[in-house]
């Protein structure tokens, strides 16, 4: 083999060697939402087992206000779509388009996030606090869970777009923006399961 | 990064977030206007829920036999039955255990 | 400032407890000033504390475990001399203490002897079985190795300030409650499992990603050896199960940090969802500790009876069953909370079906060693122990698996001796197996086989001596965790148990004689060839101890038994002909400094610096973010490097086959592969 072959085939194999390596990391990830998936998981059944423990204190038919959980879940799904239009931003190369969409995700995961501390707060300051009942703990636990997650997806999309704009859109830094998505559309996922066990069953 | 055979186009997130909306609000509309009776109403919430997830999968997270890594799929089947058995189980268990308590 | 944390947390209060913290602070000196007699510092960080090499990483795990297993035995010798002497009297320790002592045993050999005993055969071992140079996440397993470390250094310095939790190794509420234990001993608990359980997470994930990604060309699924099998399911059950461990870990927090109503007697509590969502974590824990060991057996029962091992296939799908089947059957650790016959009926079915695919496996263990030519090794002796031994503990637990049975022996002394029963002579005699029979490949040495077959045969008489009682003394109504009795019926068994508890203590004072003398005498016992047994899998293909790369070139492998098919084609010893640059990763003090950051972050939250703890938080947050955007974690070994490492191991090599002759299979001289096949 001469040595402009030996080297090419060096290259393509260590660049098959890299694809490897970031299908590994993917699929590592993906077990790593696997097992959040079950955290959640028992989370939603020690709710469900929960629910009905509100001892001296409000239910959640009192507590919850649906439009507002509506305005949650619409602020959720946009982020979602603007995420996957970030993806493909990326997947076409185009940088800035990457950032500007990143940007509009975090904007809606702010407005996401903020609307369920003003749910929160205003519970708070009605007296329904997580101390208060078994079913509050389990509500508060829950819903904050998955509301720290979204935090710090926002957090790692500020951190994606830290190595966006000095590194450019690398093979690792597209692999870690792809997870990152994996991330984000899973939360998305979590929280139809939140509004379907927690919010619409609870006005019922 | 899964370099996606079925490449996405905004067309297919567009198409997600559609179905989405409208199995979003679907339930929340039932409950919202009372129509059907609690159980009925529960059932369409769980089964939109279920249907929008694999919405979710389908166009958002591109999941689909032909190019998703058999054990991408096997895991999240496993971990599906790991939780129905667990949530299910759970419930099972902790309902007995309540009807028991409760004379 | 400084939270809760005051004077009074010394343990100043009783004898017993200050000798406890003496120790402590005594042992970790001497490691202290051993290093530093050694002038090794410098080295241990660069070669050990900072490696991302599996095996490495491996060693590491196995040292903390021998460490642990001595703590966590003084536990136990301190209970069996109590239970020996307190009929009728206070005995030795208040009952306070006797909680903690307890408590600890429980928690420390679980999650800090066994768990890393296992992790770290699995780390050494699994990579090579494959054909593979590291596993899939080379730095997430130093992090998992960290956080481990920093699981066990809170429980250790939980001796020395403040004390530990008395509510058991399971932690009950409402006993593990803030109401009932207002101090620190649970929240020590908690944080040690939180922090030592990601990382076993990570190592599921790891090792899960690693078997199915990085095998050898040729190596099917079934062709892998059976102990990377049981590695592939232990690493599903971790990853799976440890978040409900996670879960429940955070909901008592929740209850004792922010007053939360989870677990608590009112306020809508409910205690009893506790026992069910931590035995949905519990049950496939210890299918975690004894599966590792299940496949460390198959590997030296083929070994050591020179056969291939009987019924391949059934011991690949028992393992799969019992992994699968293990998420099923959870509620048998609590059939006497209350529920109806119908939900116990169902777990008690479940229960005894789960003992059928274990059985399979020992039919295959003894056809494996029928008509084959035994070697008296010690892994034989641990595993010939074992399979006498554990059959009479998992007899008892289908006894067990009778709920109305159950009523009569939950929380006795039978219930005891019965998960001993599975514990030591089931995981733990694996992993000493596992450690005689891999040893040489680690460091290039064998270890003396004199005193380890002393070592078992104290081991296992001490362990018949210490339980064998306790199964009677639960059938005569003793009830576990007793600090002091007034049946003078039960007293000559305990004395029974506690002579039994010194042989164990004897045994284990055997181990360490045996590594002692194994490194005085290193040099006479060295394995130059890389395969002193005449293995047939493809760990005993690499150099004792390995290259950092393990593999020169990544071998093709063309049927199960991948070594052996190797030596029978005649391929085993050769020599490739042109070797190509290697990629290997860096090291990186992440992971050690993510480790010491956990351990603060825990003591923190124990004594409230909540100050402390947000700077480590937020430390550790930016150490994963510096990490994360670091592209440049790799180095290389030129393919000249390479050759020349070879060139040397083949040179050693050669000069020993030279004197040891072998046939055209590459066998010692005088045998074949008939009957092996």
């Amino acid at each position: 083999m001469s040595q402009a072959e030996s080297s090419a085939s060096t290259v393509l194999a260590s660049d098959h060697e890299e694809t490897l390596d970031f299908e590994a990391r993917e699929f590592g990830f993906w077990l790593y939402l696997m097992s959040d998936a079950i955290i959640f998981a028992l989370l939603f059944a020690t709710y469900v087992v929960m629910s009905q423990n509100i001892a001296a204190g409000p239910s959640g038919k009192m507590l919850f206000s649906l439009p507002h959980t509506m305005g949650e879940t619409f602020l959720l799904l946009c982020s979602s779509l603007t995420f996957g239009f970030a993806t493909l931003a990326a997947m076409a190369r185009q940088n800035s388009r990457v950032i500007l969409w990143l940007i509009v995700t975090i904007a809606l995961g702010i407005g996401f996030v903020a609307m369920e501390l003003s749910e929160f707060s205003g519970m708070i300051a009605a007296g329904a606090t997580p101390q208060v009942s078994g079913f509050l703990s389990a509500f508060f636990t829950l819903v904050g869970t998955h509301g720290l997650h979204v935090s710090f997806g926002m957090f790692g999309i500020l951190v994606m777009m830290g190595q966006i704009l000095t590194k450019g859109l690398t093979p690792p830094v597209l692999s870690r923006l792809y997870r990152l998505g994996l991330f984000w559309h899973f939360l998305d996922i979590v929280w139809i399961a939140i509004f379907s066990v927690v919010y619409l069953p609870g006005v019922l | 990064m899964q370099t996606l055979r079925h490449a996405p186009t905004h067309r297919t997130y567009l198409t997600g977030f559609v179905l989405a909306l409208i199995l979003t609000a679907i339930p929340f509309g039932l409950v919202l206007s009372g129509l059907l009776p609690a159980t009925a109403t529960l059932s369409v919430i769980m089964i939109a829920a279920i249907i929008q997830v694999l919405v979710h999968l389908t166009f958002f997270l591109h999941l689909n036999f032909a190019s998703t890594p058999r054990e991408n799929l096997l895991a999240l089947a496993f971990a599906a039955i790991l939780i129905f058995i667990m949530v299910g189980g759970s419930i099972w268990i902790m309902f007995d255990l309540h009807m028991r308590m409760m004379g | 400032m400084l939270g809760k944390l005051t004077i009074d947390a010394l343990p100043l209060y009783s004898w017993v407890a200050m000798s406890g913290a003496a120790v402590t602070i005594l042992g970790g000196l001497a490691a202290f000033i051993l290093v530093t007699y050694l002038g090794a510092w410098r080295s241990m960080w660069t070669q050990w504390l900072t490696s991302v090499d599996h095996k490495r990483i491996g060693i590491m795990y196995i040292v903390l475990a021998l460490v642990m297993l001595v703590r966590g035995f003084v536990d136990a010798i301190m209970m069996r001399a109590q239970q020996a002497f307190s009929l009728n009297s206070e005995g030795y320790l208040p009952p306070e203490h006797f909680e903690q002592i307890f408590s600890s045993h429980g928690t420390i050999m679980i999650f800090f002897m066994a768990m890393p005993f296992l992790t770290g055969l699995i780390n050494i071992v699994v990579p090579q079985q494959i054909g593979a140079r590291d596993v899939a996440f080379p730095f997430l397993n130093s992090v998992s190795f960290w956080l481990t470390a920093a699981g066990a250094g809170l429980v250790l310095i939980s001796l020395v300030i403040g004390k530990f939790s008395q509510a058991g190794w399971t932690g009950y509420p409402p006993y593990s409650g803030i109401a009932y234990s207002p101090g620190v001993g649970v929240d020590y608990w908690i944080w040690a499992l939180l922090v030592s359980g990601i990382g076993t997470t990570l190592t599921g994930i790891n090792f899960i990603v690693t078997i199915l990604k990085k095998r050898a060309p040729g190596m099917k699924l079934m062709r892998m050896p059976l102990f990377t099998w049981t590695t592939l399911c232990v690493s599903i059950l971790m990853t799976f199960s440890f978040p409900a461990l996670t879960v429940v870990g955070v909901l008592l927090g929740l209850d004792r940090y922010a007053g939360m109503h989870f677990f608590t007697n009112g306020d809508g509590g409910n205690m009893m969802n506790f026992a069910n969502l931590l035995w949905i974590w519990g049950h496939p824990e210890v299918y975690i500790l004894i599966l590792p060991a299940f496949g460390i057996y198959s590997e030296v029962v083929s070994t050591f009876s020179g056969k291939r091992l009987f019924g391949y296939e059934s011991l690949v799908y028992a393992t799969a069953a019992i992994a699968i089947l293990s998420f099923t059957v959870w509620l048998h650790h609590f059939f006497t909370m209350g529920s109806s016959a119908n939900v116990n009926a169902f777990f008690g079915i479940a229960t005894m079906v789960i003992a059928v695919p274990t059985g399979v496996k020992v039919f295959d263990w003894l056809f494996t060693m029928y008509r084959g030519r035994i070697v008296f090794h010690p892994s034989m002796y641990w595993t010939m122990g074992f399979m006498v031994t554990f059959v009479i503990g998992g007899m008892t637990g289908v006894m067990l698996a009778l709920p109305p049975a159950d009523y009569l022996m939950h929380n006795s002394t039978f219930l005891v001796a019965h998960f001993h029963n599975m514990l030591i002579p089931g995981a733990l005699f694996g992993y000493f197996a596992g450690l005689n029979y891999w040893f040489p490949k680690a460091f290039g040495f064998t270890l003396n086989e004199k005193w380890g077959n002393r070592a078992f045969w104290l081991w296992i008489s001490g362990f018949y001596l210490a339980f064998m009682p306790l199964y009677i003394l639960g059938f005569m109504g003793m009830s576990r965790r007793m600090e002091h009795y007034n049946v003078p019926e039960w007293q000559p068994f305990l004395l029974v148990a506690a002579l039994g508890a010194v042989l164990v203590l004897l045994g284990i004072v055997c181990i360490g004689v045996q590594l002692l003398v194994s490194v005085r005498d290193r040099k006479t016992a060295m394995d130059i060839t890389g395969d002193p047994w005449n293995g047939r899998t493809l760990e005993w293909a690499t150099a004792s101890p390995p290259a950092p790369y393990n593999f020169a070139v990544i071998p093709q492998v063309e049927d199960i038994d991948a070594f052996a098919d190797m030596k029978i084609r005649g391929v085993a010893d050769l020599r490739p002909t042109q070797y190509e640059d290697i990629h290997m990763p860096k090291n990186s003090a992440i992971g050690i400094l993510l480790g010491g950051m956990a351990f603060v972050l825990g003591f923190a939250m124990v004594w409230h610096i909540w100050w402390l703890a947000i700077a480590c938080l937020a430390g550790a947050l930016l150490l994963l973010i510096i990490r994360s955007s670091d592209d440049d974690n790799e180095f290389t070994i030129t393919a000249g490097e390479v050759e020349a490492i070879e060139i040397q191991r083949s040179y050693t090599t050669h000069k020993i086959a030279t004197d040891r002759p072998m046939n055209a299979s590459g066998l010692p001289d005088g045998q074949t592969m008939q009957g092996r096949v």
